[in-house]
């Protein structure tokens, strides 16, 4: 009797186990209110909409979803909501995060906890060399920073830059990497000025005066997308850079897709290097727009950040699956070493090496056709890996 | 370094600055009440004005005095039913109602218009840059201090030669030498609260297109509306005028010269400047 009695448990708790191990748990940290809302909306809705549109990819796994709030770049509360969601919630993997500042500081919790760890945005290039639990599945700011350097030099035929950023650790990146490409095809950078902080949109007209003094070829900027994209666009127009023979370049975050129209005619001519835009014309990334529009009204757009948020859900789901619904830090990694997709940016790996993504770079300008504005692709780097790991410059190289 | 084109820069912020901070100067003078929300009255003027723009069709004119009638009209409600009650209060217990109404404003609008930053749909002919003959610069700059000259030679009137103004300036020097000689300081505060929330509503919205105006506008600039008014002396329309242009060059020439860092000069001076003239640069001693 007792016999039978442990047997029941036994059986009960292995039974329980099972159905356990159906369920999930992702816990997504974004900056849902505060000066980082827009694009954790976009991010949300790009992992709602590869829900919805592939509802067998977790297979027989059941994805669960608990949200919270960063807040802010600050780190601090986002370092708190992983702690809850790791300690309370009890989840099987960490993803989100828009700002780098908040994935640095959340990482010594996730890693402590041997969970993984999945990146879908914060793209300062190092930070996936701070825990071998950490993927990334969006972008380093190499990726755009160093293709443009180089492009600018070759395709635009510029000798000369004043680079202005955003000054916190992404910007710093785009930076450094715009510079090293851009000195070593040959060019000359004139000045760099740091313009403010990632919490609010400063008066950029000061900064923008010291750049058009010093009458570069080009311009190049790093600002968080969304409205700081929008002041620099308008400031640029404002101070008549462009009738001084000053080009704006930077990466795709100074076009964001959703703020495009409400630019205007300021945004014109605009030359950006970026892994996506949503006028990028392949046919899986016709369906995403069309489903996105379908979903969220005829007026969205996705932009850049939907489309990692996009990803990342597949990511996901291919490593859940792999490891038939019971992740740890390791299988989760190392399902995803090598995994390829193919997304709307184009075809996307991840980087068995570096664990970070490797995927096509645009070039593009901003035209008018019709009332609307759009990206009109100029060339494509193909399989644009992160170059501050494969040159090993300064923190890339550990 | 093009010494006009950063004179003109630091000028049109300064006039931002003047415009919004000129109602606390005189509020502050008259009732010694410290009204930390009056950077939310110039935010509500803001989203109030490019609101009316966006949705009800209204132009750039028509939206900026659409938005001091509203502002001062919502100013005078609060004013008779929440600040009245405050007046005999401490200056800790004001400090907390008004910074407590700011941390009100910012949610309800977050909530109200969401958070990201409005942008202001200028009509064309404010946009690009304008040839003054000897230089180039941004239009909306220039309309900008032409209407803060306005302004201040409009209130500078109003100040110093009607007989509103003479009671607002006597009650500022001495407000119960005042009260004795009939002047009703209480109604005076009213409307003077009125007209200079109403003031600070047309700085924000003027403001928007040059310091931006998103939920968290009202606590962002707030430190500067304060320096503003220390600088300038309480209740002192010309000294506010003179310290609101002398910060908005500084800053705009400290950004330039040095982006990194450049405006903990401006606090460092001010800090400096209290120590040794404690009633501020241009204000009366024992004000």
């Amino acid at each position: 009797m007792k016999k039978f009695a442990w047997g029941c448990a036994l059986a009960f708790a292995l039974a329980s186990g099972a159905a356990q191990a159906q369920t999930v748990k992702i816990g997504v940290v974004l900056t849902y209110t505060g000066v980082g809302a827009e694009f954790a909306q976009q991010i949300d809705r790009g992992m709602q909409l590869f829900l919805k549109l592939n509802p067998e990819a977790f297979g027989p796994c059941r994805p669960e979803i608990v949200r919270r709030d960063a807040k802010n770049p600050g780190g601090a509360d986002a370092k708190t909501a992983a702690q809850e969601l790791i300690t309370q919630d009890k989840v099987d993997i960490v993803t989100g995060v828009i700002y780098s500042s908040n994935a640095i500081a959340m990482e010594p919790v996730i890693t402590a906890a041997k969970k993984p760890f999945l990146i879908m945005n914060a793209g300062t290039a190092w930070i996936t060399n701070l825990s071998p639990v950490i993927a990334r599945v969006s972008f380093s700011m190499w990726h755009a920073g160093y293709s443009l350097g180089e492009a600018v030099v070759k395709t635009l035929g510029a000798k000369t830059a004043v680079i202005g950023y955003t000054d916190y650790p992404p910007g710093k990146d785009s930076l450094v990497a715009f510079k090293a490409a851009f000195e070593k095809a040959g060019g000359k950078v004139l000045d760099e000025i740091p313009m403010g902080g990632p919490g609010a949109v400063p008066d950029f007209t000061p900064f923008f005066q010291r750049a058009k003094d010093r009458k570069p070829d080009v311009f190049f900027v790093f600002v968080p997308s969304g409205d700081h994209a929008v002041a620099v666009v308008k400031t640029y127009h404002a101070l008549g850079m462009r009738q001084a023979g000053i080009r704006l370049v930077g990466p795709g975050d100074i076009t964001p897709d959703h703020k495009l129209q409400q630019m205007g005619n300021d945004a014109v001519g605009l030359i950006t290097m970026h892994h996506y835009n949503a006028d990028l014309d392949n046919p899986v990334n016709r369906r995403f727009v069309d489903a996105w529009r379908k979903e969220w009204g005829p007026g969205a757009t996705p932009d850049f950040m939907a489309v990692q948020g996009y990803d990342g859900m597949a990511a996901i789901a291919h490593a859940v699956r792999a490891n038939n619904c019971r992740v740890t830090a390791e299988n989760f990694i190392a399902a995803l070493r090598g995994w390829k997709f193919d997304s709307p940016r184009g075809p996307i790996m991840i980087d068995p090496a570096t664990r970070d993504i490797v995927m096509n770079e645009y070039l593009s300008e901003v035209v008018r056709v019709g009332d609307r504005l759009v990206q009109k692709t100029l060339a494509v780097v193909p399989a644009v890996k992160d170059m501050c790991k494969e040159l090993k410059v300064d923190r890339c190289g550990k | 370094m093009d010494i006009a084109s950063v004179l003109l820069g630091g000028c049109a912020a300064g006039m931002v600055l003047f415009i919004v901070s000129v109602g606390l100067s005189v509020t502050m003078g008259l009732m010694g009440f410290v009204n930390l929300a009056h950077g939310g009255f110039a935010m509500l003027g803001g989203y109030t004005m490019v609101l009316a723009m966006k949705h009800a069709g209204l132009g750039f004119g028509a939206a900026l005095a659409l938005a001091f009638v509203a502002v001062a009209a919502l100013a005078v409600v609060l004013e008779r039913t929440l600040y009245a009650r405050l007046y005999g209060a401490g200056e800790l217990d004001q400090v907390l109602f008004t910074i407590g109404l700011v941390f009100i404003m910012i949610p309800a609008i977050t909530l109200a218009v969401g958070p990201e930053t409005q942008t202001v749909p200028l009509p064309g002919w404010m946009r690009g840059e304008t040839d003054l003959g000897f230089l180039r610069y941004r239009t909306y700059s220039l309309v900008v201090i032409a209407v803060g000259v306005l302004l201040v030679l409009a209130l500078w009137l109003g100040f110093e030669r009607t007989r509103f103004g003479a009671r607002i300036r006597a009650a500022v020097d001495n407000r119960r030498m005042a009260a004795s000689l009939g002047v009703d300081v209480g109604r005076l505060f009213t409307v003077t609260f009125g007209i200079g929330s109403g003031l600070a509503a047309v700085g924000g919205g003027l403001g928007a297109e040059i310091l931006g105006l998103d939920p968290n506008y009202a606590l962002r600039y707030l430190a500067y509306f304060l320096i503003v008014v220390a600088v300038g002396g309480l209740g002192r329309i010309v000294g506010v005028f003179y310290a609101a242009l002398l910060i908005g060059v500084l800053d705009f020439l400290l950004k330039i010269h040095f982006p990194k860092g450049g405006t903990m000069f401006i606090y460092a001076l001010t800090l400096v400047l209290l120590l040794v003239r404690p009633q501020g640069l241009f204000g009366k001693r024992g004000a």
